[in-house]
């Protein structure tokens, strides 16, 4: 269960000055369930997901991951939740296995659990084959592989995808895709963000369309096509941030 | 602080760092071959280029003196010369070294010899230059050998002894034992070694810790874990200290292998042309290696310690706020100089220590360092510099924690 309460973030910048990149932002995901953040480059997708993650401090308001408070339990947080993002990079001198295991020893794990979920999950995943390379030599393939073994070693409730196809090849995104949906079965909070209409059609249950730091819609598919009578999820965003124009503004700044 | 999470970090950082090439180089190849190449290398070609010099036959240039056969023949039947014959150009020729030195010869020289009045013999060098210097200094004792016989001749013409004008001469003793003129020679340098190596050993893995992690993405990553992150600083931190102290260990073990055998390669007195003379100045006229007190390395290591905290806290704080590798070493490099001064002021001789400069970090090392290697103790400095070294070590390890958590250093955009 993610609960986002009014979250708010601004930073200082010398030449802007302050800039409020989340602004009162409030959603709910409920296990068993993918969330969508869906916004433009810079509407506050990845500062909402790293507020979540803890690793960010919100300006005011607050957010409860598995029942802990983001604030006053973030460690508790972070032990609960798995994040991903095109900025969680790997170790490149390490091998696979030492990345795994070093995130498990950092998660509190004892090394025979570690040594018991990596095996199961290099099954489940394929990566048998390169689980003692090192990460400086895999493919983007391989990469995502270990970088999604790394986030589910502690077998987290709740799971944060920052853009994580951003990138990548059709294959791969396409398991990634197919990962995320694992989870959801498996019963986890999922909360994915990304820019690409015709993924959030295809595997989020429930979307919030995000612009300039503000939560402008939320609701499954279906509402938001009856919402704003529109069928194609392209034209939904476009309309539910204000027409075209608010759209090229937004990105100007 | 949770030290289960601490060791998981460190060892992690250990096993990273030792597979990475330019640490390793860093660490342990630079401090290791760093000693031998400067006795042995530079010290072989210093010393070969300098016995060259010497042995060489010097091309004098004669000036007038065709009045003074005697000097002249004299000076031909001498075999460290060689001489040239007379130019006009001869102050372009010793400036293009072709000539090494030119000698004139007032006319008459050789009649005023008996006769009595002064005569001036003019030399021309070209100051500075090595050969030129050389070949000055052979001439010049030629002539004082000549002036010498010129004074006995005189003095047994009137028939008074030698001894007229030598009413007395002057014995040094050396009362210092070995180990302080080593301390006091070595003193300065050792310290000055150690100090920079103790930096530049912490330099590397301090950024790529932080602001490589950075770079490569890593550090998100890292801050996903639970761990809170002063066991993320203290575990990094942990390994700049060992690459840093790894750094010292490696120097000061070379240097002791290196003095070993600078004593068996160049042997008694042939140190005195060795690199090693060079380095330790005027210990070396004893003709062998100085000794250092054993005891002093000990007090050496203890007070290097603090410093080592200090300098392996303060880089991992100044890096981390670096966005990139590059960014870092920007920060840095300039931060040599500010820990070189020091270091070589306290290798200047007359520099001692005072109850003020005992709280200047890294010269206070300096100072008592060379205090220490010569024999000397005075513990209420040591107190001193050891306890505002721990302060200044904990004032930078607070300042990088606090880095760690200030979300603006960790997320610059």
């Amino acid at each position: 269960m993610i609960e986002a309460r009014n979250l708010t973030k601004t930073f200082k910048d010398k030449k802007r000055g302050v800039i409020t990149a989340v602004n009162d932002v409030s959603f709910t995901c409920r296990p068993g369930q993918i969330y969508g953040l869906l916004g433009a480059n810079g509407a506050g997708k990845t500062t909402t997901l790293r507020l979540l993650a803890t690793l960010l401090q919100p300006t005011s308001g607050s957010a409860r991951l598995a029942g802990f408070d983001a604030a006053t339990e973030a460690n508790q947080v972070r032990a609960h939740v798995g994040f991903l993002a095109a900025s969680t990079a790997l170790y490149g001198r390490l091998t696979a296995r030492e990345m795994i295991t070093y995130f498990g020893r950092l998660n509190g794990l004892a090394d025979a659990t570690i040594k018991e979920r990596l095996n199961r999950l290099a099954a489940e995943l394929d990566m048998r084959d390169f689980l003692d390379r090192r990460c400086d030599k895999f493919s983007t393939g391989m990469k995502q592989k270990t970088s999604i073994a790394r986030t589910l070693i502690h077998d987290p409730a709740v799971m944060i995808f920052d853009e994580p196809t951003l990138g990548l090849d059709v294959m791969t995104a396409r398991s990634i895709v197919k990962f995320v949906r694992d989870c959801r079965n498996r019963g986890k909070t999922v909360i994915y963000s990304t820019h690409v209409m015709s993924e959030v059609e295809k595997i989020c249950d429930v979307i919030g369309i995000i612009h300039d730091g503000r939560l402008v819609t939320e609701g499954t598919l279906a509402e938001l096509r009856q919402r704003f009578g529109e069928t194609d999820m392209e034209e939904i965003f476009v309309k539910a941030v204000g027409g075209e124009a608010a759209l090229v503004a937004a990105l100007k700044n | 602080m949770n030290w289960q999470n601490i060791l998981t970090v460190y060892l992690k950082e250990l096993k990273d760092s030792l597979r990475d090439r330019r640490t390793l180089i860093s660490m342990i190849v630079v401090p290791t071959l760093i000693m031998p190449i400067i006795m042995f290398g530079v010290g072989t070609v210093i010393s070969k280029v300098m016995q060259q010099a010497q042995s060489e036959t010097v091309s004098v240039m004669l000036l007038g003196g065709a009045d003074s056969p005697g000097v002249v023949a004299a000076l031909k039947a001498d075999k460290k010369f060689r001489l040239v014959p007379a130019a006009a150009d001869y102050q372009q020729l010793i400036s293009d070294k072709q000539v090494r030195v030119a000698v004139e010869l007032p006319a008459g020289f050789e009649a005023s010899l008996t006769g009595g009045g002064v005569q001036t013999v003019s030399l021309y060098y070209y100051a500075g230059e090595l050969k030129s210097g050389f070949g000055l200094k052979a001439v010049q004792d030629f002539f004082t050998s000549l002036k010498e016989k010129t004074i006995e001749t005189r003095l047994a013409e009137r028939g008074l002894s030698a001894a007229v004008i030598k009413p007395f001469v002057i014995r040094k003793q050396n009362v210092a034992p070995p180990e302080k003129v080593g301390g006091n020679a070595i003193g300065g340098f050792i310290p000055y070694l150690i100090i920079i190596l103790c930096f530049t050993g912490a330099m590397y893995p301090a950024m790529d810790l932080t602001a490589g992690e950075k770079e490569r993405g890593t550090m998100e990553t890292l801050l996903c874990s639970p761990v809170h992150r002063i066991n993320i600083v203290m575990g990094k931190f942990l390994m700049v200290l060992t690459a840093s102290l790894t750094t010292v260990l490696f120097s000061i073990v070379s240097m002791g292998v290196s003095a070993a055998l600078g004593v068996m390669y160049f042997g008694g007195k042939a140190t005195s042309q060795s690199a090693t003379s060079a380095m330790v100045g005027q210990a070396a006229e004893g003709g062998s290696i100085p000794l250092i007190d054993p005891v002093g390395l000990i007090g050496v290591a203890a007070l290097v310690l603090p410093v080592a905290v200090f300098f392996a806290a303060l880089l991992l704080a100044i890096s981390l706020f670096a966005k990139s590798y590059k960014e870092a070493q920007s920060y840095i490099s300039p931060l040599i100089v500010v820990v070189i001064m020091p270091a070589v002021i306290g290798m200047l001789p007359g520099v001692e220590l005072n109850a003020k400069l005992a709280l200047v970090p890294i010269l206070n090392l300096s100072l008592v360092c060379k205090e220490m290697l010569s024999g000397v103790w005075h513990w209420d400095y040591i107190a001193l510099i050891f306890g505002s070294s721990c302060v200044y070590a904990a004032i930078a390890l607070g300042f990088a924690v606090k880095m760690f958590n200030r979300e603006d250093v960790m997320f610059r955009a």
